[in-house]
């Protein structure tokens, strides 16, 4: 078979199907990738837009451009939106697209899981533009504070259209998280050990994981909110035992990691287009992974710097200003690693090196800032002025719309398979980098004269009307040369003349194929013996197309890959993927009617809804397949292997457990909002307690002790214990909430209820 | 104090920047070859931002520390609660007193303002009296000014509350110790 015919087989095996349905039916990583990535740049023209009104209504003192009203809508959406539906999509999507194609795979690990992810994105977000088209957007500001955001600060609808749609969009998070974990961990090319990975993986591992981790006190808090706001259940009502500081630890427990989740892929970007820019190899590979990882680790523990004048203790103070200023550490290793890159190398000024100049000289003054407001004497003075909303434009843009722009000039011969041809991008580099200091420099020094930040208008007088007016005209240079940037890139992917295979001479695998990529990535999966393959072996690509590695035989005609050892990277079986299928797209649809349910108080669509859920779900599990016994196959290379459905850790365990992870601090998140309550709420103990008698404990233990005996036995004789054990499990959940008084009462009961209802939704699935 | 504090954060800030700067310079423009992984990592990488860190940590928390009040018999006692969009002041040494958007206290003197709210949350802040310190329903902090000489001086709500939020303002009024005598007497001059 020649390269041609096994091209043509292969691509009738994956390729999505035809037409406009392709669209709707799709679970291919380069397809969804590519989708991920138009939706969130379309949100960052959106954020943009809102970007420019603030401008523009703060461009003169006593401006009537906006209202109030508008502008706190405007100013809320422009935040929420940069960061939940520009920000993180846009690391998913280019992680979706890029990682099984770095890693020498064929696909995600869970394509059917991205195309669900990518489609929850879609609907949450439309649900968002909606709000924002209806004039009943969010006002209470990007972080939501209580009771600003709850039925006291804000009656209407606008606050739940936050609440729900970010919740939705959330799940697409925790879905790519679940899926970049588990291929970066098992869909490898054979014999690429962790250590050989592109250090590109390592920083999407890590940034995956922190989401995992990161995501679920937000989801919980929202939760939390959207039950006071709709049922009266008072966590952040402080007459009836809730407290409102409570919403900003969940909130900042999240929000802090949120800074490193948008930063870390893009150093991961830049660790990896910086050697080659430098035409070397990344100095302290190693050093630069435990300086990811630590970050991932301290960002944890770094949340209360957020909130250093809600009259936190003295000895907190002192502590976690010290933790905040410990993470600059782990930032500056790799900082001076990348310019000890540059100088072993000989760096040559292409546009994405331009960029990562620029990210450079805006992210180290972002960085210094971020010093300064870590001593608390400082931040108490800077806190809530334009000096932060300076100091978060300095890290958000520079640490990572720059180095996304990078990537994007690096990687679009990649995506269009075409040279980069008109100039366009170096005049709108220009424009955006003196655009992008003249906005926001000068807007510390605002601050610091006393400007707060999230006024709608200010009078004149105080010495900030030539500051704003430069910001505001700057403001729009920078918007001309984003528009000029899009403009570059629609010319580029569509008149530019073809390119060859590895413009910039890389050594990662993404630039050992066609492009732009088949639909199956690889022809044959290559045997990896070093981090650049592409150094090693010139002819890789060749042979790769000629079928000379893994898999490279077409016969079985299904989408076949293969998963590794974790550490070592050897070839541990064959794992077939699903279809074409509607299936994720429905799914999200008929999720998104569960939260409309929610939002619109509709709650008849709720039960129907979520049944409709868990049958999609059912259908979902129950046509994984595989159910025939094939015994090892042939993989073209090394010992036969078995597919995955015959082995004890297939893929699907390895998703559940890191689902179980997020699980694990949702309910860590939860049990920390009750210890809280209990010990910070000014209105505690409640007035009664909840009492169990003796009969709800033997029956919680008979059911307990059931549905135990139910799970170890085999499948028949399981449900005959297992039943009665749930229905009494049940019985339990119901007696306590009985005993439990009107969950508005008191902030402890309502926590009583909502650890309740955690309870009743697990028992299906830890049986 | 804070003053100082920025002037040390900024000269320190435009070193540091100056310093990578041109370190990148440097890095551009010196011809290809192997460098010392070590000098990078271990001493630029973690032993210089550990050394700037350690030591503007200790700067911080003394500063912090001579910021923090200290009981005494001079310490004058005021309460500050804050609703949308206004704000109420109370005076321990003038029971039954209550003033809005105006806050009398004496020059010269420490004065200790409780800060709460009955709403949303908002944030106390004279910015040329001390730093910003939250109102939180159900809390009560507990924040140290003081005024050297007699005047106004303008204060702000700092914590975003809903669309009353740019004009959320008060003035404090500094007496000097016959003005205060006389405010306490319920004379208010
Ligand atoms: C395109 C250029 C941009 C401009 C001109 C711009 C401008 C602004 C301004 C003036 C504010 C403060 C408004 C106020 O406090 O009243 C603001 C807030 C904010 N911006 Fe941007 N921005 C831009 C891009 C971005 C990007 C790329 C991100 C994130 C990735 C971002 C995230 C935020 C956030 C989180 C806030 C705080 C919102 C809040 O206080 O609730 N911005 N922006
Ligand atoms: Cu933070
Ligand atoms: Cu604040």
């Amino acid at each position: 078979m020649n390269a041609l015919r096994r091209h043509r087989a292969l691509s009738r095996i994956w390729a999505s199907d035809p037409g406009l349905r392709g669209w709707f039916t799709t679970v291919n990583h380069t397809d969804l990738g590519r989708m991920f990535l138009a939706v969130a740049v379309f949100f960052f023209v959106v954020g943009g837009i809102l970007a420019m009104l603030i401008r523009a209504q703060l461009a003169s003192p006593r401006s009537a451009f906006l209202g109030p009203d508008h502008y706190n809508q405007v100013l809320t959406m422009h935040g929420t939106i940069m960061m939940f539906l520009f920000a993180i999509p846009l690391f998913e999507g280019l992680a979706v697209y890029l990682l099984p194609k770095m890693l020498g795979t064929r696909d995600l690990a869970f394509p059917r899981l991205t195309a669900y992810g990518f489609w929850c994105y879609v609907f949450g977000g439309a649900m968002m533009v909606f709000s924002l088209l209806a004039g009943v957007a969010p006002d209470s500001g990007w972080f939501m504070y209580p009771p600003l955001s709850s039925t006291i600060g804000a009656p209407g609808i606008n606050p739940d259209f936050w609440l729900i749609g970010i919740t939705f969009v959330e799940i697409s998070a925790i879905s790519a998280a679940v899926e970049i974990t588990v291929t970066v961990l098992r869909y490898r090319a054979p014999g690429m050990s962790l250590s050989k990975m592109p250090i590109f993986a390592w920083y999407a591992l890590v940034t995956a994981v922190m989401i995992l981790t990161g995501f679920p006190p937000l989801i919980l808090g929202s939760i939390l909110l959207e039950l006071e706001r709709a049922f009266g259940m008072p966590f952040f009502q402080v007459a009836a035992g809730g407290d409102a500081l409570l919403w900003q630890h969940l909130f900042w427990l999240f929000g802090h990691p949120e800074v490193y989740i948008i930063f870390l892929p893009a150093a991961g970007a830049i660790s990896t287009i910086l050697p080659v820019m430098a035409r070397t190899t990344l100095m302290g590979y190693g050093w630069i992974v435990a300086a990811a990882v630590s970050l991932g680790v301290l960002s944890f523990g770094l949340w209360v710097h957020h909130m250093f004048t809600t009259g936190i203790p003295h000895m907190g103070l002192a502590f976690f200003s010290a933790a905040s200023t410990l993470v600059a550490v782990p930032t500056a290793v790799q900082i001076f690693a990348w310019i000890g890159t540059l100088s072993k190398g000989r760096p040559s000024l292409h546009l994405p090196m331009l960029w990562l100049l620029a990210f450079f000289a805006t992210f180290v003054i972002g960085g210094l800032t971020g010093v300064m407001v870590a001593i608390v004497p400082f931040d108490w003075q800077a806190h809530d002025t334009y000096f932060i909303v300076a100091h978060l434009h300095y890290v958000l843009i520079g640490g990572f719309v720059f180095p996304m722009l990078a990537a994007l000039y690096y990687w679009m011969p990649h995506f269009t398979g075409r040279k980069t041809y008109f100039k366009l991008g170096n005049t709108a580099f220009w424009l955006v980098f003196f655009g992008f200091h003249g906005t926001f420099l000068l807007l510390h020094w605002a601050g610091l004269l006393g400007m707060r930040r999230r006024i709608d208008t200010y009078e004149a007088g105080q010495g900030w009307e030539a500051i704003n007016l430069i910001a505001s005209i700057s403001g729009f240079v920078m918007a001309i040369g984003f528009a000029l940037v899009l403009i570059d890139v629609v010319i580029n992917a569509v008149v530019a003349i073809r390119g060859s295979r590895d413009p910039w001479k890389a050594g990662t695998l993404e630039w050992a194929m066609p492009t732009p990529s088949a639909p199956y990535n690889f022809a044959s999966l290559p045997h990896v013996t070093s981090r650049d393959p592409l150094y090693d072996d010139p002819e890789l690509p060749v042979r790769l197309a000629r079928g000379e590695g893994y898999l490279g035989d077409p016969g079985r005609a299904r989408r076949e890959t293969i998963s590794v050892e974790i550490a070592s990277g050897a070839p541990r079986y064959i794992t077939v993927f699903p279809g074409n299928t509607a299936l994720p797209m429905l799914m999200s649809a008929i999720t998104g009617l569960f939260f409309l349910g929610m939002l619109l108080k509709t709650y008849w669509l709720v039960p129907i809804s979520a049944s409709g859920v868990i049958a999609c779900a059912l259908y979902w599990v129950w046509s994984l397949g595989g159910t025939t016994r094939e015994g090892p196959l042939p993989v073209g290379r090394g010992p036969d292997l078995l597919t995955a459905a015959e082995t004890a850790d297939p893929p699907g365990w390895w998703g559940s457990i890191f689902l179980l992870l997020a699980n694990g601090t949702f309910f860590g998140s939860l049990l920390f909002g009750y210890v809280f309550l209990w010990t910070i709420a000014p209105n505690w103990p409640p007035p009664n307690f909840a009492e169990p008698g003796l009969g709800i404990g033997l029956t919680a233990l008979a059911g307990a002790a059931l549905t135990a005996l139910g799970t170890r036995w085999r499948p028949g004789a399981a449900l005959l214990f297992a039943a009665p054990g749930l229905v009494a499990l049940a019985v339990t959940g119901v007696m306590t909430l009985m005993l439990v008084p009107d969950p508005t009462a008191h902030a402890y009961d309502a926590t009583l209820w909502v650890l309740i209802g955690y309870g009743l939704l697990h028992q299906p699935w830890h049986s | 104090m804070i003053a100082t504090l920025w002037w040390v954060l900024l000269i320190g800030a435009t070193l540091i920047f100056l310093f990578v700067a041109g370190l990148i310079v440097w890095a551009w423009r010196r011809p290809p070859g192997e460098v010392s992984e070590r000098r990078f990592v271990v001493w630029l990488g973690l032993a210089f931002p550990i050394t700037v860190l350690v030591a503007l940590l200790g700067y911080g928390l003394v500063v912090g520390e001579r910021l923090l009040p200290r009981a005494g018999p001079e310490v004058v006692e005021v309460r500050a609660e804050a609703r949308q969009w206004e704000w109420r002041f109370g005076y321990a040494d003038a029971p039954g007193r209550e003033t809005e958007n105006l806050l009398h206290i004496p020059a010269a003197r420490p004065v200790d303002v409780a800060i709460t709210s009955i709403d949303v949350i908002h944030s106390f802040w004279v910015p040329r009296l001390a730093g910003k310190l939250d109102a939180v329903p159900g809390h009560v902090n507990v924040l140290r000014i003081e005024a050297d000489r007699p005047g106004r001086y303008e204060g702000l709500s700092a914590e975003f509350n809903g669309v009353g939020y740019r004009d959320h303002r008060f003035t404090v009024i500094a007496h000097d110790a016959e003005g205060w005598q006389t405010f306490l007497q319920g004379e208010t001059p």
